[in-house]
């Protein structure tokens, strides 16, 4: 019972708060917003047992990203106010009429799924939790693509470099 | 007494169409990445949602996949929207049009 009340609680917040991140004019209130959603979302994982990708959720999401964001947004001046001359008109109505349809269709996605509830064979052992479960399938399916990622982040750095420069030397 | 999996599903779908609609309606570079941010959010919720309701441990796997490559997406992407400001000293996306004829 105080699950469902938990529940219903952090997903209302989390759906007003990302309507807010949208409509609010200034960029560094979008960023809280964002924050607030990304807290929700870690509760919600923890609502369902998902302990490691809660805590990383909160240290990589919340943490790291939002820094990264609010410090660009003070690099680039909080004041500036959006242009009001529309060079596509009718881009926002359209752009609202898609949303409601895709809206639509997950929510219908959501409710008419064919899941079969305990098809999956991967299951924490019985003296197992979930931190130690968890990596014992990333550590042994996934452990290409774990290895994988160590190339993209060195790519991604390198890139960074690149682009960040100020000229060729 | 659990909440049903296609509780959470909705919140996901519903959190997904605000971010699709944000880089939509927009025109702020930077609350469009945050949209973007918000839409990876949603799928990792559908996925744990997922996970959890077939009784499997990939799909958290998979969330710390796309928190690792939203990581390396937000270093790559701010460091470009910081360097067009740097040309343009603008945030507004209708401004960046240089590959435009």
């Amino acid at each position: 019972m105080i699950q469902i009340a938990v529940f219903a609680v952090i997903a209302a917040v989390a759906v007003i708060a990302g309507v807010f991140l949208v409509l609010t004019r200034n960029a560094v209130h979008s960023a809280l917003f964002l924050v607030g959603v990304q807290l929700c979302l870690a509760v919600l994982f923890l609502l369902q047992g998902a302990f490691l990708v809660s805590v990383l959720q909160i240290m990589v999401y919340a943490g790291a990203i939002m820094v990264l964001f609010v410090f660009v947004v003070m690099l680039l001046g909080v004041d500036k106010k959006e242009a009001l001359i529309e060079p596509l008109r009718w881009q926002r109505p359209i752009a609202a009429g898609l949303g409601l349809l895709l809206a639509a269709e997950a929510i219908y996605l959501a409710l008419s799924q064919h899941i079969h509830v305990g098809s999956g064979g991967l299951q924490a052992g019985p003296h197992e939790g979930n931190v130690q479960a968890v990596a014992r399938v990333l550590f042994t399916n996934w452990a290409l693509p774990f290895e994988a990622t160590s190339v993209l982040l060195v790519v991604a750095v390198v890139g960074v470099m690149v682009v960040a420069r100020r000229k060729m030397v | 007494m659990r909440v049903p999996g296609a509780a959470y599903l909705i919140v996901s779908a519903i959190l997904f169409t605000t971010g699709a609609v944000g880089v939509l309606v927009r025109r702020n570079v930077l609350v469009m990445f945050m949209c973007i941010e918000l839409m990876l959010n949603a799928v990792n919720l559908s996925f744990v949602t997922l996970g959890r309701m077939m009784h499997a441990l990939d799909g958290q796997v998979a969330v710390f996949f796309v928190l690792v490559v939203a990581a390396a997406e937000v270093v790559v992407g701010l460091a470009i929207i910081v360097a067009i400001f740097r040309r343009r000293a603008s945030a507004d996306a209708d401004q960046i049009n240089l590959l435009k004829w």
